[in-house]
């Protein structure tokens, strides 16, 4: 016979303080405006992910015979647009940042809650405008609107995708002002700054870039969509206006953007590389500096865009020298995690394994980089296969590998439960090998010459298209996996307890999931931050 | 704003001094964003005044140089007004306040009208690029004057929101919420209307004051 008074099932924190829509949609908590955020932004990843998808299919074959060309126009810009606005750039802040920080910092809320949940519902209406574009025909601009296309002669949907990327931006100003001000004002007693995670570190710098930089790509969609729609404007060459300035602003805030995608990324890793060597990250304040250099000198390198355009070549030089400058901080950086897993006692755990897979991409990621910073060399390889390659290391290989293993890491504590293990580290594997599968032979295929954008090409680069679309196949299981056996383990994976890794950090020391006041004391800090007991 | 909260949604701050410099740091970020959003326009402007000197010259004589000046002034005054209604909150005196916001935004809508009459005696002379323009003039005449309607109406937008804020100053005064020890909103919106205020105070030389 059951007893009569079953045991009331453990209180799941925030998770089970209201359970109704209206208790999600109305919420002002962090930690559930970071899940309402990893809904939406996986939502959008799907969706930028499936023209990925058709795009390789396309692309198995040299005559280009299953779309239009029009039709492949339209796939690129929506898999360009999609990715980097309604899921890179607000992927590791939105997400992981407002779940972790507050709890990092020892503090009840970001400063702004309200401001918070209203830049959720921006994104969401940011998105639906970029949908309903899509959905009525799509754009075929490219994700980077150059003009005078864009302003004059395109047929497509530009307008209405230009406005929904213009009011995502006030999302992403807002989560980083509200961070700003978190990180400024709201530390736990005895936190001072430089006993912050790297990950609070990299998650400010990010924020300064939000605020800076997105309100110049605002203007400068506004200043494209007006003239659009007057049929005059500055960008025009009739009235004496140069389409050049339009890419100087565009790629000054895309080329910070670039740092909006990689910088959490490396504070995630920093996280998960210290807990899974059990050390002290090497070379703490090297690497907090490090993080504030490469977001200033993210600021001075937008030229590199325009090499083959008519920038004048005194500005190319320059450009290129201040580019090299950022592969410094970025290398002190790859070389400071390999020094703190040097004799460490490393366990492979999943985080770590995308960790390490992380460091390997991205170095491959920056020292092409290097490549395409090389004036000369960016000649031959602009515009082709190669750039794509490479940004593909680094926003992916580098940005979705950190932010798949921070979501590892920080599941325990977001959802109170672990996830299956064995089929975290087969996944973690399987998105390596596919990701190396899908783009190294972009990098050969764009140093023989194979131009971006089209899908029509000569056959003897078929061999290397079809390998980078088989590639592309494991990489779709790799990321389809973990979506199954997380959402299974949020309702019935074994209970995390509050401190699995047995990491430090703030957000450890509350349980998991942790209740909608944080902490149940407000921590006092007396320590340096990864101290992780003498080996 | 400290409408009742439901108790799920505890306040992050410790006590109402740390709210306050929490909202004055976010002001001082969301004017560090605004400056990047003119700042394109801005750099647009210095390009090509720099490539069209001349064509820029003639743009800027067929604006009202009066109006502009006007507006200036009354800009200004209104700064003033809304730097007195801070000085009087700070001694607790809640009538001087509400006269000099309500002044303050009294100005503002002044400012509006004279900007909107300018507006409409230029589209009467078709000197509205994109919607009526019939000027003879160089073509690059139209860039300034595409700049000119970009810049004064983005600021506009901002007097307007300026306004919407003051108008809310004037009703938490009314209902008594703002005394010598909670004047942080008065503070805030000042920071808002000051920084408007500035933008324009770039804008006037750069429209209306190019070598005539
Ligand atoms: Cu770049």
């Amino acid at each position: 016979m059951p007893p009569l008074n079953p045991p009331a099932p453990p209180s799941r924190g925030y998770l089970s303080d209201g359970t109704t829509v209206a208790s999600w949609l109305c919420t002002r908590d962090h930690k559930r405006i970071a899940l309402l955020y990893l809904f939406t932004i996986t939502f959008f990843f799907l969706i930028g992910a499936s023209a990925a998808a058709l795009m390789r299919w396309e692309l198995t074959r040299p005559n280009g015979d299953l779309m239009t060309s029009d039709t492949y126009n339209r796939l690129f810009t929506l898999h360009g647009v999609v990715m980097v606005w309604f899921f890179l750039i607000p992927s590791i802040p939105a997400v992981l940042g407002n779940f972790v920080l507050p709890l990092a910092i020892g503090a009840r809320d970001v400063a702004f809650p309200r401001l918070n949940l209203a830049s959720w519902y921006i994104f969401v209406c940011g998105g639906l405008i970029a949908l309903y574009a899509i959905v009525v025909g799509g754009v075929d601009t490219g994700w980077t609107f150059y003009t005078p296309y864009s302003s004059t002669y395109s047929n497509s949907n530009v307008m209405v995708m230009a406005t929904g990327i213009f009011v995502a931006g006030f999302s992403s100003i807002a989560t980083g002002l509200n961070f700003i001000v978190t990180v400024h004002k709201l530390r736990a007693p005895g936190l001072t700054w430089f006993r912050l995670p790297l990950f609070v570190w990299a998650i400010y710098a990010t924020s300064i870039i939000l605020v800076l930089a997105t309100p110049v790509l605002a203007i400068t969609l506004a200043l494209m969509a007006l003239e659009r729609g007057f049929g005059v404007g500055i960008f025009d060459p009739k009235l004496g206006g140069d389409p050049l300035l339009f890419q100087h602003l565009f790629w000054f805030y895309s080329h910070p953007a670039v740092y909006i995608m990689i910088l959490p990324g490396m504070g995630v890793v920093s996280e998960l590389v210290s807990c899974f060597s059990r050390k002290k990250i090497f070379g703490y304040k090297v690497m907090a500096f490090s993080i504030l250099s490469i977001a200033g000198l993210g600021f001075l390198v937008w030229g590199h865009h325009m090499f083959v355009s008519s920038q004048s070549v005194y500005a190319g030089v320059v450009f290129s020298l201040l580019s090299f400058l950022v592969s410094v901080p970025s290398a002190i950086k790859v070389f400071n995690w390999i020094a703190t897993l040097h004799r460490g006692s490393i366990t492979f755990g999943t985080p770590l394994l995308y960790a390490l897979g992380f460091l390997a991409l991205f170095t491959i990621g920056g020292l092409t980089g290097i490549f395409l910073a090389t004036l000369a060399v960016d000649v031959h390889l602009h515009d082709t296969y190669f750039v794509i390659a490479h940004f593909h290391y680094i926003m992916v290989g580098g940005g979705v590998m950190a932010y798949m293993g921070g979501i590892h890491y920080w599941w325990p504590k977001i959802s109170g439960r672990m996830f299956p293990e064995g089929w975290a580290r087969f996944s973690a594997v399987t998105i390596f090998v596919g990701f190396n599968l899908t783009f190294f032979p972009q990098f050969l295929l764009g140093y023989l010459g194979m131009p971006r954008r089209y899908h029509i090409y000569p056959a003897e680069f078929q061999t290397l298209n079809v390998i980078s679309s088989a590639g592309a196949a494991v990489l779709a299981v790799g990321y389809l996996v973990p979506l199954c056996y997380l959402t299974w383990s949020f309702f019935h994976g074994k209970d995390a307890g509050p401190n699995p890794w047995n990491a430090t950090g703030l957000e450890w020391q509350t349980p998991s999931p942790p209740p909608s006041h944080n902490f149940e004391q407000t921590p006092v800090v007396t320590r340096p931050p990864y101290d992780y007991p003498p080996l | 704003m400290t409408s009742a909260e439901p108790a799920s949604a505890p306040s992050p701050y410790s006590d109402a001094a740390q709210r306050d410099v929490a909202n004055h740091l976010g002001m001082w970020t969301l004017i560090a964003t605004e400056i990047l959003f003119f700042g394109g326009l801005f750099l647009a402007y210095c390009v090509y005044r720099g490539a069209y000197p001349a064509a820029f010259s003639a743009g800027s004589h067929r604006l009202d140089f009066w109006s502009g000046t006007v507006n200036t002034a009354v800009l200004l005054t209104s700064s003033l007004f809304m730097a007195l209604g801070d000085a009087m909150i700070r001694v607790g005196r809640r009538r001087g306040l509400q006269v000099c916001v309500t002044l303050t935004a009294g100005l503002g809508v002044l400012f509006l009208a004279i900007k909107f009459s300018e507006y409409r005696e230029m589209y009467a002379e078709h000197l509205v690029p994109g919607i009526r323009y019939g000027a003879a003039g160089p073509p690059q005449m139209q860039l300034f004057l595409f700049l000119y309607f970009v810049m004064t109406a983005l600021h506009a937008v901002h007097m307007l929101v300026g306004i919407g804020l003051l108008g809310w100053l004037l009703t938490l005064n009314r209902r008594g919420r703002l005394s010598r020890d909670r004047r942080a909103p008065v503070s805030m919106v000042g920071l808002y209307w000051h920084f408007v205020d500035c933008v324009w105070v770039f804008l006037y030389p750069l429209l209306y004051l190019i070598p005539r």
